[in-house]
Parts: C-alpha cells; sequence; structure tokens
C-alpha cells in the first residue's frame, strides 16, 4: 500500500529489539489502519525520527524534502519542538479525519436509501424512525449485543487478514466448520464445566485455524490467491458439515424432529451469560470475551514486534523481505490466526444460546464480517461500532414488516453503506493527503525561515 | 498520550454499550390487543407455489370463513434462532392468537417463547419435539402422498426413467424422496429413479432457485427421464417449467399445484400433485382456537385423514384410469396398513 517506508525503522537493531523506541513509535503511528497521517513525533524522540515520519504518512513527493531539515542539526531541536505543537493538532485532525469517513459514508448510505424510498412512493423518513424506536426496546438491545459479538469477531478475523493484504473471505467456512467440531467435541465429551467450555473454544480455535491454514498453505506453497481458494473451502465446507451431520456419521436427529444436530451440549458447558431481565433475556457471556479479543487484537497489532512485522508484510512485502522479515510464514500464522479468531464467531451462540449444532445455525456471519471490518477501517474500535450499526439494522429492520415497510429496506441500507464506505474513505484519504502535504510544505518553509535566520548571526 | 485515548474510547464505547442495555427498562413485549392469526413463514416465504402458500391458503381460507383477521411475516436469510424467537416474541405480543410456525426451523424458537405466552396457542407445522400445552405439532405423513406420486409415475413412464427433485437435502425432504422411490419399485422394478437435491444445508437456497431447479431437471430430461417429482418449494416451479415446456410430465408437491396461478402456464402437464395440507391444518388450529377449544399436543395428517394426499385435478390424469385405479388400490393399502412406507431412503 502506501507506507513502504514504514519498514525503514525495522532494520538493524530494530530487529535485535535494540531501538525499542522506534519500533514502538513507528507503529503507533499506524495504529489506527487505513488513516495513515503519520504524527509527527511528539516525545523529543530523536530528529531522525520526525523525517522517518512525515513521508510515511504518504509515501509522496513531500518525503524527500522533509530529510532536509533534520541534516541541518543546530534546528533540530527547534524543529522538534514545532513538531510537537504540530503534533496536537495533527492527532486531533486525525480523529476528526477517521470519524469523517464512516459518518460521511453513513449519511450518503441514508440519503440514498430515503432516495429508494421515495422512488418506491413511501415515506423516507418513517422506517428510520420506526427502527430508532424499536431499538429503545431492552430485548432487542440485547438481541442487537448479542448479534455484535459474533458479527465483531468474524469481522475481527476479516481485520487481520486484511492487515496483511490477505483477503480472507472464507471466514464463513472457518466459522461453520468450527462451531460444528466444537459443538461435537462439546457434546461428546465429559469434563467439569469450565474445563469442557476451554475445550470446546480451543477446539474451534483449531479447527478455524486449520481450515484457513489449507488457504495459507496453498498459498505460501503454491501461490494459490487465498481469496479463490477460501471460497472454495465456503463450499467444501458446506459438504463436509452436510455429510458429517449426518445420523450414519455424526448427527443426531431427536425424535419427531425433521432437524438433525450434533447432539446438545451439557448444561455445565454452556457459557454463564449477564442476565438483563426476565423479559429482555440475557447478554451472552462471550460477549466479554469478545470485547477482550478487540483488546487483544489492538495491542497485538500495534503494540507488538509480531503486530508491527504482520503490518509490515501487509504493506510491502518486499520491503519486509528487506528487512528480515520472513514473508512467507507472516502469510501462513496470520491466515491462521484470522482462522482461528473466525472460529471463535460461532462460539457466543453455540455457548450462549443454542448449545448444538443444528441445520438452522447462522449462516453468511463471515461475509457480514467482511463489510464490517471495511466499515471500522480495521480499527477494533471501529470495527465494534460497525458490528453495532449492522447488528442494529438487522435486527431493527424486523419492525417494518409490522408497519408496513419492507425489511429488505434494510438490506439495501447495507448494501449503500458498503459502497459509500469505500467511496468516503478514498475521497478522506485523498483530502487528508493534499492538507498534509500542504501542512508539511508550510511547516518546510518555515523551518527553512528560521534555519537562515539562526544561521546568519553564526 | 495516544495509548490514553484510545483506551479512553474503548472505555467510552463499552460505557455506552452498557448503558443503552440497562437504561432503557423498557421491553418490547407490552401490548394487548386481538390481532388475531399470525403466521410466521419458512424459508422462501410466500409466492413459493408450494409449502409457504399452502399455509398462506389456510390463512386466507380462516379470515374468509371465520372472519379472523391477521398478519403474516417472511424471515430474513441465513437468520439465526433469535431472529426467530424474536419474530415470535413479536408476533405473540402484539396480541396474535394463534401464532403458527411454518417450518420445523422455528421449533427451538416455538420452545422459547411458548413459554413467556403461556396463553397463547403456537403452531409448529412439520415438527413433533416441543411438547407444551399451549403447542400444537402439526406433521403430516409425506412419504405416503409421495409413494402414490411414485405409483403413478412408474406408471406413467415411458421411458422407464423417472425423476426427483429436492430443493434442499435434509430429513424432511429425504421423505418425500423415500416415499416416491418405494412406490416407483413397488409398482415396477424395472424403472430407474434419478434423485438429485440443489443444495445442502445449512445452505437453504435450494427452495428458493427456480433457475437451478430447472437446470437440474433439465438434466434429468436429457438424461432420459420423462416424469419428474419435485419437492422444492420455490424452486420446484422451475422444474415443472422444464418438464413442461419439453413436453413431459411434473408431478407437483404441497398445494395442488395444477390449480396454483403462478403455474397456469403450464398445468397441462402437471400430472398431479402430492398434496400436503398445510393449509388444512393452519385452518383447522385458527378454527379451534376461534371456538374457544385449541387444539394441543401432536396432531399427525396422514392418507386416512386425507391430510395427504394425490390431488387430481388435471383431466388427462383422471382419464388414465388404470393410473388411477393403481393409484386408489396404492391408497387403500397404506390405509389399511399393508403398506408400510419407508420415512428414510
Amino acid at each position: 500500500m502506501k507506507n513502504t517506508d514504514e519498514a525503514e525503522p525495522m532494520n538493524g537493531d530494530a530487529k535485535n529489539g535494540g531501538s525499542a523506541g522506534t519500533t514502538g513509535d513507528a507503529p503507533d503511528k499506524s495504529g489506527d489502519g487505513l488513516n495513515e497521517s503519520g504524527r509527527t513525533p511528539t516525545k523529543s524522540g530523536s530528529p531522525a525520527d520526525s523525517p522517518a515520519d512525515s513521508p510515511a504518512k504518504s509515501g509522496s513527493p513531500a518525503g524527500s524534502p522533509a530529510d532536509s531539515p533534520a541534516k541541518t542539526s543546530s534546528a533540530a531541536g527547534s524543529a522538534a519542538k514545532s513538531g510537537g505543537s504540530a503534533g496536537k493538532r495533527f492527532s486531533r485532525d486525525r480523529l476528526l479525519l477517521a470519524v469523517a469517513g464512516p459518518v460521511l459514508a453513513l449519511v450518503v448510505a441514508v440519503l440514498l436509501t430515503s432516495g429508494v424510498l421515495l422512488a418506491s412512493g413511501k415515506s423516507p423518513f418513517e422506517p428510520y424512525q420506526l427502527m430508532l424506536e424499536y431499538a429503545g426496546n431492552a430485548d432487542i438491545q440485547v438481541l442487537i449485543v448479542n448479534q455484535a459479538s459474533s458479527y465483531y469477531l468474524a469481522a475481527l478475523a476479516v481485520a487481520i487478514g486484511f492487515r496483511m493484504n490477505l483477503f480472507n473471505i472464507g471466514v464463513d467456512g472457518q466459522y461453520r466448520v468450527a462451531a460444528m467440531a466444537a459443538a461435537l467435541v462439546g457434546a461428546n465429551v465429559d469434563l467439569p464445566g469450565p474445563l469442557s467450555i476451554a475445550l470446546i473454544v480451543i477446539v474451534a480455535m483449531l479447527v478455524g485455524a486449520f481450515w484457513a491454514g489449507i488457504a495459507g498453505i496453498l498459498k505460501t506453497t503454491r501461490g494459490v490467491s487465498e481469496v479463490v481458494s477460501t471460497i472454495m473451502l465456503n463450499a467444501i465446507a458446506t459438504s463436509l458439515i452436510a455429510y458429517l451431520i449426518l445420523p450414519e456419521q455424526f448427527g443426531v436427529q431427536p425424535k419427531g424432529s425433521n432437524n438433525l444436530t450434533t447432539g446438545d451440549l451439557p448444561e455445565s458447558s454452556w457459557f454463564p451469560g449477564l442476565h438483563v431481565s426476565d423479559v429482555a433475556g440475557d447478554i451472552y457471556g462471550f460477549v466479554f470475551v469478545a470485547i477482550g479479543c478487540g483488546v487483544a487484537y489492538s495491542l497485538v497489532l500495534g503494540r507488538t514486534r509480531f503486530g508491527f512485522d504482520l503490518r509490515a508484510t501487509g504493506a510491502s512485502e518486499s520491503a519486509a523481505a528487506a528487512s528480515g522479515v520472513d514473508a512467507k510464514r507472516m502469510v501462513l500464522t496470520s491466515m491462521l490466526i484470522s482462522g482461528a479468531v473466525a472460529g471463535l464467531a460461532g462460539m457466543p451462540v453455540l455457548l450462549g444460546d443454542s448449545h448444538t449444532y443444528s441445520l438452522n445455525f447462522q449462516t453468511g456471519i463471515g461475509f457480514t464480517g467482511i463489510t464490517i471490518a471495511l466499515l471500522g477501517r480495521n480499527n477494533a474500535v471501529g470495527i465494534a461500532f460497525g458490528a453495532l450499526l449492522i447488528a442494529f439494522l438487522d435486527k431493527a429492520s424486523q419492525t417494518l414488516d409490522y408497519n408496513g415497510y419492507e425489511k429488505e429496506i434494510a438490506t439495501i441500507m447495507q448494501g449503500l453503506i458498503v459502497i459509500s464506505v469505500v467511496v468516503s474513505y478514498e475521497t478522506v484519504r485523498r483530502y487528508a493527503l493534499r492538507r498534509q502535504q500542504r501542512k508539511v510544505g508550510e511547516e518546510l518553509a518555515a523551518a527553512a525561515r528560521t534555519t537562515t535566520r539562526e544561521e546568519v548571526p553564526a | 498520550m495516544r495509548r490514553v485515548s484510545s483506551i479512553a474510547v474503548a472505555g467510552i464505547g463499552i460505557a455506552a454499550l452498557a448503558f443503552t442495555t440497562t437504561a432503557c427498562g423498557g421491553s418490547s413485549s407490552d401490548s394487548k390487543k386481538d390481532k388475531g392469526v399470525a403466521i410466521a413463514y419458512d424459508v422462501g416465504g410466500r409466492g413459493d407455489q408450494s409449502f409457504n402458500d399452502a399455509a398462506y391458503a389456510g390463512f386466507v381460507k380462516a379470515k374468509k370463513e371465520l372472519g379472523v383477521k391477521g398478519d403474516d411475516i417472511e424471515p430474513s436469510e441465513g437468520e439465526s434462532d433469535a431472529d426467530k424467537v424474536q419474530r415470535l416474541t413479536e408476533l405473540a405480543r402484539e396480541g396474535h392468537n394463534p401464532v403458527i410456525a411454518v417450518g420445523f426451523v422455528y421449533a427451538p424458537a416455538v420452545k422459547e417463547v411458548a413459554k413467556k405466552y403461556p396463553k397463547i396457542t403456537f403452531g409448529l407445522v412439520d415438527d413433533d419435539t416441543v411438547h407444551m400445552k399451549n403447542v400444537v405439532n402439526m406433521v403430516f405423513n409425506e412419504e405416503q402422498g409421495s409413494y402414490l406420486a411414485g405409483v403413478a409415475a412408474a406408471l406413467t413412464t415411458k421411458s422407464k426413467t423417472v425423476g426427483f427433485v429436492g430443493g434442499v437435502e435434509n430429513p424432511l425432504i429425504k421423505k418425500f424422496e423415500a416415499g416416491y422411490v418405494q412406490g416407483v419399485h413397488d409398482t415396477d422394478k424395472s424403472v430407474k429413479v434419478k434423485v438429485q437435491y440443489l443444495t445442502q444445508p445449512p445452505d437453504y437456497s435450494g427452495f428458493k432457485k427456480p433457475d437451478s431447479g430447472k437446470d437440474t431437471a433439465n438434466g434429468q430430461l436429457d438424461g432420459g427421464a420423462d416424469v419428474i417429482y419435485q419437492a422444492a418449494g420455490d424452486s420446484g416451479s422451475g422444474v415443472i417449467e422444464a418438464a413442461a415446456t419439453r413436453g413431459k410430465w411434473a408431478i407437483g408437491v404441497d398445494s395442488d399445484q395444477y390449480t396454483q396461478k403462478g403455474l397456469a402456464k403450464f398445468k397441462s402437464k402437471i400430472l398431479a400433485s402430492a398434496t400436503k395440507a398445510v393449509d388444512e391444518a393452519v385452518f383447522n388450529l385458527v378454527k379451534s382456537v376461534k371456538d374457544g377449544k385449541p387444539e394441543s399436543g401432536t396432531v399427525r395428517y396422514g392418507l386416512k385423514t386425507g391430510g395427504v394426499g394425490l390431488a387430481d385435478s388435471n383431466p388427462a390424469y383422471q382419464k388414465m384410469t388404470k393410473v388411477v385405479e393403481a393409484v386408489e388400490t396404492a391408497k387403500k393399502k397404506i390405509i389399511s396398513g399393508e403398506i408400510k412406507v419407508k420415512t428414510t431412503p
């Protein structure tokens, strides 16, 4: 993508964990994903940091002139200082810009949806009002939060791939295979509660990782595009599950039922939920695990060597390889992690609600996850909001059917969000780039002026 | 600084989340008006010319003859059990009685919601697992009707090859296959049966892909089949179209498809239909609730009660006296118990 320069601080000592300051700082600046408006260092770090930083944000021509003030060592101090004050401004700008993308996308999507409603001769506003009112009910909120937890985990799985420049479309298949295997193990193993839950979760992660790992190995050894292989693996997952769930294999057909299940989990391995009220029901306990996963995702990607390697490889495989990262291993590892997280996506429902994998286990979560990861810009907090938004649209739209509208309005809106997200992020990115170039230009000019002034009396 | 801010943002996010769920104490379940009947459809929804439309027909009949009101609601694709619970809860809390869930996929949801609304009667079509006082399990002997379809097919085919197209390969549709194949083979051992399914669960799209039904039927027709029986919901219309267009026989399912408006163009080639009186079941349940004596437990619809059967609206079929006779004989034998029809292939 754009931050090839980011690999720069990596070479040499960084690998030995030598300059923790450098490595620590670098991942920080791209901490929120695509929005790589690099931050001028606020800590009075070595002045060398500042040039390395500013070009990173754009990889634009502005990069090369940025080198010059650093060389004029006498000016470095003051430059860093002015950089400090600019840093604050930058981070506020950056937050605004980061929010601007999704907000713009949402506004556009809402307007377009209203247009569709108008075109079909309906009120362009009432559906939103109905949905918001409906979502004011506690039981619907519980439903939204519970659904969002599955979406969130699926979106994290997708985002891990995105960060690595891998498009894991197979999250859906990984999720289903993992959920089924975990349900099967859970129903047939007799362990004390917590151990059993741990076992189920671990099995889910391992199976999800295995299913994604197939695509990973195909890519690293044979160069098969993960897009193609994961789509294929989705189809294979469907057939494999259909086969395994037959009563002749591992499935169970409860008497009098036309459904097939994997058998029920013993009650001891149900994941306790947070009881809200009798009407509203329980928030799955796994919601909190999902939040934990989001925090872990942020920390691992943003604050560790591994996360940095991963993002560096995603940004430019060759540059990462040049600085000593084993790109192939990173591809495989990130595919495995993505799959493991995808495996977790089925756990909220399995452990909190259905307690079995049956023919009507929810499908399509992996694809929704792609939407959400895009919407949340691969950022843990952004994805959380994205997951809640999509879950809100899903659940609240159900009320439309009772009020003379079609709930498919929400589906139209989700589609429009995806399109407008892509367009608005690009628009905002270009705007930010132009702004930054101008700012850097101004700063350099200012720095150049001070330098000349200082140099003259000397 | 950034570390602090991102943690703060996360904290605010979580707090906001917790706040929204706890602050608004209300729930969507607090209104009490009589809204009449509620029907929640299975995948495919209304307009599938078969299963769901049969339920709809029963609903319409009840509206007309009993003067009841009501609503009917379609599902979303790939939804979870929680969504079904939400749908049924919503219908129950609005004051619908009875609430009829069409399709076995609703079983877990009915189980959960029926507990919360003990005064409302819940109907569950195609499943016999929820045994509560206010739940009616409406089940059918699909294999018996399909057996008769098999008899008719075996006696009509000239190429000694008949076809079966199932929508989704699940235990329910396998019952149709089992009865049909047995019916064919009991009648004429030399007839070959081509069996194909459009999708495997959990991919339920096989019930709503007429184009895919058409392709599969064309494949069977190319392979020499000249009578095709389908149990594929909405996809079945594609099967009928393919067979009729090439002048071969199709056998309808669930509703009497000869009389379906959407299939009028092809009706002369719809030999017969293996009916499944979901409409009758729905009507009976609504009537029982209206009369103040709601049904309860398991209500089974078989050949004996006319709950399943072979509809013979097509005059061309009525003229095939030999076939009609053989079907009648088979019907009597099934009712008397002389013929036991398998429920699994």
